[in-house]
């Protein structure tokens, strides 16, 4: 649970003061205003996934520091950092669950790992769970939370991005059906590679959803960007989704596609 | 050492050796005086001076590159689509919405071979750059290059793409007609394809833009070209927060082609006439003529299923990671 939060019982959004017992039950979605805050990718397959159904998968994988890339801090520094804040190994959890009784494939991220960024181990570990799902004739459901490609890994990042749609390409091929949750925020590219081919694309509310962030654009057309940019309603609009879904809602949802599916 | 001769990297970057470049000066000034020497001390320091003095001057290297890659009397793709390929007719529009000119696709044959090409267009004089943006697309140009993929894919003719854009174009119109999408499935589309893809970074290889068209069964590279991740402007700003890191962060990502051979993401460097290819920007045609024909040969008589899978494999092995505490590299 995001700590910050629960310290200062205020909404992100609102601002109106929230009983930080009542936002774990309303699965850290604000009581008053409805805000989606941050829910950590062990936290999120807890209320998605039936009980205990869930084992995972390729936890032993770590990044290593191939291009020795120093900002102010080293890449080393900064993935034993992450591993600290998070409780994860890297910024993506894959594994083999049950939705209401429904066996799928499901690969959840987590953006307090070094922004969800996408580097080697995030790329493997969708090859790894999408061969899964072909080989075990089972769905694949990711949820995606990402500032984009991992930049410490350099082009190896941008790889991630031909490597995922390489493999979804294969999951098609076999007749895989492949749902992808956009959660807060998604950008970059990932938007860019693996959650833009899925055969569905469910947003939380109040998401943000793009490729180039609010900044990047005001910088380029040089002027503000509209206060909607990128939202998940925006996207919709804009036909870029197939619903909107709240989170306490998901989990239904997820079982009645999977329902109509199986077939 | 004088700080003053510090010009090329921001004083942010090694502000730990910038720290130790004083306590270094401190501690001979004491040495020298009270005759306590410190010559561990002394000697770490010293170290660390070289090793930033060092990663100055190979950051100073990598931008003469940069600045190479982008220099614009390099030959560009419209001077190799009417040099190299023969019958040359240039196909137009998304079939959507619009015609997006920053990437220009066409048919043409090359040694007798009818082949697609396609590649990002900067535009040659100030007018054109303009109106092609610089080579900067939309999701109309990724959609366009989508297009005429899929046709020479019916028709069995290889694809051969020529990659010089400093990126995606991030406006709002991007975002709203779904540039993300665009990008993602011109990758499907490409992993899809049946024919050899040919990929040439001749320029400069600014991230997903540039990756869009660049899945191929054969990946070169212009020497002098770059591919990154981010531009190194861009890195700077997010990571140093100072302009003159650009210099910093092009060395960090390792953007040169020499670079991405000895991590397995291209296949092979084309070598430039002496200067770069605008100093000889005729002969830098014909060398690559000859490479082209060379990498379509080899790939002729491949048939469809395993270019997909030589493809798919190529891509599906590209990463570094460990597996748990064994220094265990799973690399290409």
């Amino acid at each position: 649970m995001d700590k910050k939060l629960l310290e200062k019982n205020k909404c992100k959004n609102c601002n109106k003061e929230i009983d930080p017992d009542e936002f774990l039950i309303n699965l850290n979605v604000c009581p008053k205003c409805g805000y989606h805050d941050y829910i950590g990718a062990r936290e999120r397959i807890q209320i998605t996934s039936d009980e205990g159904s869930f084992s995972e998968m390729a936890q032993d994988l770590n990044s290593v520091d191939f291009l020795n890339f120093y900002d102010l801090k080293s890449y080393s520094s900064r993935l034993t950092e992450a591993r600290l804040k998070s409780g994860l190994n890297e910024a993506i959890v894959v594994g083999d669950a049950r939705i209401n009784g429904f066996r799928t494939s499901l690969g959840v991220m987590d953006f307090s790992y070094m922004g969800g960024s996408m580097g080697s181990v995030v790329g493997e570990k969708i090859k790894i769970i999408a061969d899964y799902s072909i080989a075990n004739k089972l769905p694949l459901i990711i949820f995606c939370a990402s500032g984009g490609a991992r930049m410490q890994e350099g082009i190896m990042s941008l790889m991630q991005m031909a490597k995922t749609v390489s493999c979804i390409n294969r999951l098609r091929e076999n007749k895989i059906p492949y749902i992808c949750l956009v959660t807060n925020p998604t950008t970059g590219g990932v938007s860019a590679s693996f959650v833009t081919v899925a055969d569905i694309i469910i947003s939380e509310p109040g998401t943000l959803f793009c490729f180039a962030g609010p900044r990047v654009v005001e910088q380029t057309i040089k002027k503000a960007v509209p206060p909607d940019f990128g939202s998940a309603e925006r996207n919709l609009r804009n036909g870029q989704l197939d619903m909107i879904v709240e989170r306490k809602d998901i989990k239904d949802i997820l079982a009645r596609l999977l329902k109509l599916f199986k077939n | 050492m004088d700080l003053n001769e510090i010009k090329e990297i921001p004083k942010n970057y090694f502000k730990e050796t910038l720290r130790s470049f004083f306590k270094l000066e401190k501690l001979k000034r004491i040495s020298h005086f009270s005759g306590v020497h410190f010559d561990d001390a002394e000697k770490e320091l010293a170290k660390k001076i070289e090793n930033y003095k060092k990663v100055e001057k190979e950051a100073i290297k990598t931008w003469k590159i940069v600045e190479l890659s982008r220099n614009e009397n390099r030959p560009h793709t419209p001077d190799y689509i009417s040099n190299i390929f023969e019958d040359f007719i240039e196909l137009s529009g998304d079939r959507q919405t619009a015609e997006d000119k920053s990437i220009t696709a066409g048919l043409g044959k090359i040694n007798g071979t009818t082949v697609a090409v396609i590649g990002h267009n900067k535009g040659k004089d100030i007018n054109e750059r303009v109106e092609f943006n610089f080579g900067m697309s939309m999701p109309q140009g990724y959609r366009k290059s989508q297009r005429v993929m899929q046709l020479a894919g019916r028709f069995g003719f290889p694809i051969i793409t020529l990659i010089d854009t400093p990126g995606a174009y991030a406006a709002l119109e991007s975002e709203d007609s779904g540039q993300a999408s665009a990008i993602a499935k011109s990758l499907l589309t490409m992993f899809e394809l049946e024919v050899p893809v040919i990929v040439v970074l001749i320029g400069e290889g600014g991230s997903g833009g540039a990756l869009a068209l660049a899945i191929g069964n054969y990946v070169m590279m212009l020497e002098n070209s770059t591919y990154s991740v981010i531009s190194p402007e861009g890195c700077a700003a997010i990571l140093w927060k100072d302009p003159s890191g650009s210099k910093l962060a092009a060395r960090a990502l390792k953007l040169t082609s020499r670079s991405l051979l000895s991590m397995g993401v291209i296949d092979r460097i084309i070598f430039e006439p002496l200067g770069g290819a605008q100093a000889d920007p005729v002969r830098m045609v014909r060398i690559l003529k000859r490479y082209l024909v060379l990498a379509l040969d080899k790939f002729k008589n491949t048939d469809g299923k395993h270019l997909k899978e030589q493809r798919a494999q190529k891509f599906e092995t590209m990463g570094f990671l460990a597996a748990s505490s064994q220094d265990l590299f799973s690399d290409k």
